[in-house]
């Protein structure tokens, strides 16, 4: 057992962090969240000049041939910095389902552009009913040829209005909410008969509707076969959100703990008073435990039992979300009056693990997963 | 990043449990199985078997008696000792004094008192708080005076786990006035037989006798019995709880509670159906077992660092918070999920062989005294308050 970073994925880590203090200052990204694009195009640049959009990608595939440790590393990263450049929906989403996926041609035409930053990826897989159950599908694909035409409406699609080319979750057989009979499709955004509407979410990225209408699209993968795909790669997502809330968190905790040892109310730093010391070490306790959540996700996402591996990442994801709404509301708190203006960093940081805390999954859904799932304790025997 | 015991580690882990499975009596199992309370008996029996094998002293270096484990494999014997069901003794003597006179005592004292402590054959008890010193020990005011070739000890002490069946105390008293509070306490070894002790019972709520008083009235202790320096008892007693503080979280125990939460959940009914298929309970029981999976891990990142020979400090107190949290959580949410058998209590259930006397289902005894007793947890070994204050002072700065 063994939780230290090895040479190069320290190098890793003080060059992710080092980036993000001194090239993504809060001002900086205030003016990018207002940007139409909604990203800093030349902060993705840099993103794959520094290496960061081929690190779970196999060499073969052009990429570094990155663990998921590498990942959790750049995204605690992206969290200290709040950054709203879709890394996320390109490389752990878009790119996750290609590598998984795609046949050697397919990979060949978007990999590449994908490392080198020249194309962004978006994934569809949530429609209006669906909640968060990835395996209520009710847009369809029809055989038309060599092609499919996609039809139906998917919902709050991450970087649906930037990303070049979209992964899309379709019923080709089976009922609404059935696992089997699901597919994924890939289709330009510019494809004809599909209309995207684009709109920012309250954490300052943006995400999309999409409508389609007779979408031409392209097989990815197995007809009917892609939901344990598509679950892979959302448990992929939530090591990754686990990842930046840690790198979120870390960020309101110091600036919380700051702000106790310096404002001053009856004569003395308000830090002074136990409780709130009590509040600020609790919040300490969940960060802790929420990066003991990020590690776990991180390392049981390559677990060979796909049981096994979404009963770890849904509890990581439980404590995730009960960490994030503590030390978000808390920071809030502790801060007082300031603690509720747009001009301090605070809200920021406390609006984008607002939305960690339910995206891939509230607390109840992945209860409710992980009891449907492998309900055994290591230790039945006991 | 490497989250898997190593091929070693897994092998040791399956010889423990081998060696519990056959070594356990039967007669041991069975209380527990039966939720039933071991008595001095059952823990020295089972210390001697373990002492047989050369496992009764984990943490001691080799050289007094003990195994020369790695902190995993000490965690990895602690824990199959807690999932065994085996009496798991109390920490005094193996846990606290033996270290404290293997890092403090002279070579006498080490001679006289660790063979007996490695076999089993002294009880030990903590002589620390006193009724005017909970949280704040440092006030503590049982008084030794020396006289002669003796220090006179007068003074009351309060709390005291297991007195009853104790052979000696480890004890703090007050040796100088005149200095700041913790720099005036000194680090006594007393035999519970010498006159002018006496020891009263406290019964707790859970009506069972686990807590005492213990008076002293010109009680003379030779001067050899004093640890180390006198006015650096506190130094000592600072050292013994910083010992061995990794597996304060009791993982192990919140395992067998939680599993044995489950079992009761399958079998109560609840609206025609097992208590576990209520969607609000279930909920509730996987809770439970994320904060199970979440704690150990923060061990496992503790235990790793203590690998590296790294001080882990200030996050012992976290797993002491968290880990008497979740004992505690657990053990309210049985009672809950006794339902109606969660109201019962016949205190003779709870003896060893006291089967006859059980009501309800065979698994409701020991749940509500459990819940009971455990409320301790998150009070004794410095309050859960006092870990805060702790972590605010020693991890964030105040």
């Amino acid at each position: 057992m063994d939780f230290t970073l090895n040479e190069e994925q320290q190098l890793l880590k003080n060059s992710a962090e080092r980036f993000v203090e001194q090239d993504y200052g809060f001002e900086k990204r205030r003016e990018i969240v207002a940007s139409v694009n909604g990203f800093d195009p030349d902060v993705w640049a840099q993103m794959a000049e520094l290496g960061w959009l081929g690190l779970p990608f196999s060499e073969e595939d052009g990429g570094f041939d990155g663990t998921p440790v590498e990942t959790m590393i750049v995204m605690e990263a992206l969290g200290r910095g709040l950054m709203v450049e879709p890394y996320l929906a390109t490389v752990v989403l878009g790119g996750g389902l290609v590598a998984a996926c795609a046949t050697a041609d397919q990979k060949a035409v978007i990999l590449p552009a994908l490392i080198a930053g020249e194309i962004q990826l978006a994934f569809a897989y949530a429609e209006p009913q669906s909640r968060f159950d990835a395996a209520d599908v009710t847009t369809t694909a029809t055989k038309d040829g060599g092609k499919y035409l996609l039809n139906g409406h998917k919902a709050v699609v991450l970087n649906g209005g930037a990303a070049d080319k979209i992964a899309i979750s379709a019923r080709t057989s089976g009922g609404q909410r059935d696992q089997g009979g699901i597919s994924l499709f890939i289709v330009d955004a510019d494809a004809a008969g599909l209309g995207i509407k684009s709109y920012p979410t309250i954490d300052g990225f943006r995400a999309a509707e999409l409508e389609l209408s007779n979408v031409a699209a392209e097989l990815l993968g197995d007809i009917d076969d892609a939901y344990s795909a598509i679950e892979a790669v959302l448990d992929a997502g939530i090591a990754a959100i686990a990842a930046e809330a840690v790198g979120a968190m870390q960020i309101l905790h110091d600036d919380t703990l700051e702000y106790l040892k310096t404002r001053q109310q009856f004569g003395q730093a308000i830090g002074s008073f136990q409780v709130l010391q009590h509040r600020i070490v609790d919040m300490y306790i969940e960060l802790e435990q929420a990066r003991s959540a990020a590690v776990m996700a991180t390392l049981r996402l390559t677990d060979n039992d796909p049981a096994a591996r979404r009963h770890a990442l849904s509890a990581a994801k439980v404590q995730i979300g009960q960490a994030s709404r503590f030390v978000g509301q808390n920071a809030v708190q502790l801060h007082g009056g300031i603690g509720m203006t747009d001009e301090l960093r605070i809200s920021h940081y406390f609006k984008r693990l607002t939305i960690i805390t339910n995206q891939f999954g509230s607390v109840d859904y992945h209860l409710d997963r992980m009891a449907n799932s492998t309900p055994q304790l290591n230790h039945e025997d006991a | 990043m490497d989250f898997n015991f190593s091929d070693q580690d897994i092998a040791f882990r399956q010889e423990v449990r081998d060696f519990m499975q056959t070594s356990l009596p039967a007669e041991l199992r069975q209380i527990a199985e039966h939720g039933q309370h071991f008595r001095k008996e059952h823990y020295v029996q089972w210390h001697k078997i373990l002492h047989s094998k050369g496992w009764s002293a984990p943490s001691w270096p080799v050289e007094h008696g003990g195994p020369g484990w790695t902190p995993t494999q000490k965690y990895i014997f602690q824990e199959e000792l807690g999932l065994s069901g085996a009496p798991v003794p109390p920490p005094f003597g193996i846990g606290m004094i033996g270290p404290v006179l293997i890092a403090f005592g002279n070579d006498a004292q080490k001679a006289e008192y660790l063979p007996r402590i490695l076999n089993g054959d002294d009880w030990w008890c903590q002589g620390y708080s006193e009724p005017g010193s909970g949280s704040d020990l440092a006030s503590l005011r049982t008084k030794a005076v020396l006289d002669g070739d003796h220090y006179v000890v007068n003074g009351q002490k309060i709390w005291t786990s297991y007195a009853q069946y104790a052979d000696r105390m480890f004890c703090l008293v007050r040796t100088d006035d005149s200095v700041k509070p913790q720099a005036g306490i000194s680090f006594l070894l007393i035999d519970m037989d010498t006159s002018g002790m006496t020891v009263r019972p406290i019964i707790s709520q859970d009506n069972d006798h686990t807590l005492n008083e213990v008076f002293f009235e010109d009680v003379r202790v030779p001067v050899e019995n004093l640890v180390g320096e006198a006015g650096q008892g506190w130094t000592y007693a600072k050292f013994l709880l910083g010992h061995e503080r990794s597996f304060i979280g009791d993982i192990a125990g919140s395992k067998r509670r939680l599993a044995r939460l489950k079992k009761i959940a399958t079998a109560e009914m609840s609206d025609g159906r097992p208590l576990s298929e209520d969607p609000a309970f279930s909920r509730k029981l996987t809770d439970l077992e994320v904060k199970l999976m979440i704690l150990e891990v923060t061990q496992f990142r503790l235990l790793a660092d203590e690998e590296a020979g790294n001080d882990i400090g200030p996050a012992a107190s976290i797993l002491k918070i968290k880990g008497s949290e979740l004992s505690q959580l657990i053990s309210e949410i049985a009672v809950e999920a006794m339902g109606i058998y969660g109201m019962p209590y016949v205190h003779d259930a709870v003896q060893p062989g006291g089967d006859e006397h059980a009501i309800g289902p065979n698994y409701a005894t020991g749940i509500l005294p459990d819940y009971l007793f455990l409320r301790a947890l998150s009070i004794l070994g410095g309050t859960n308050e006092i870990q805060r204050n702790i972590l605010a002072k020693t991890a964030l700065g105040f």
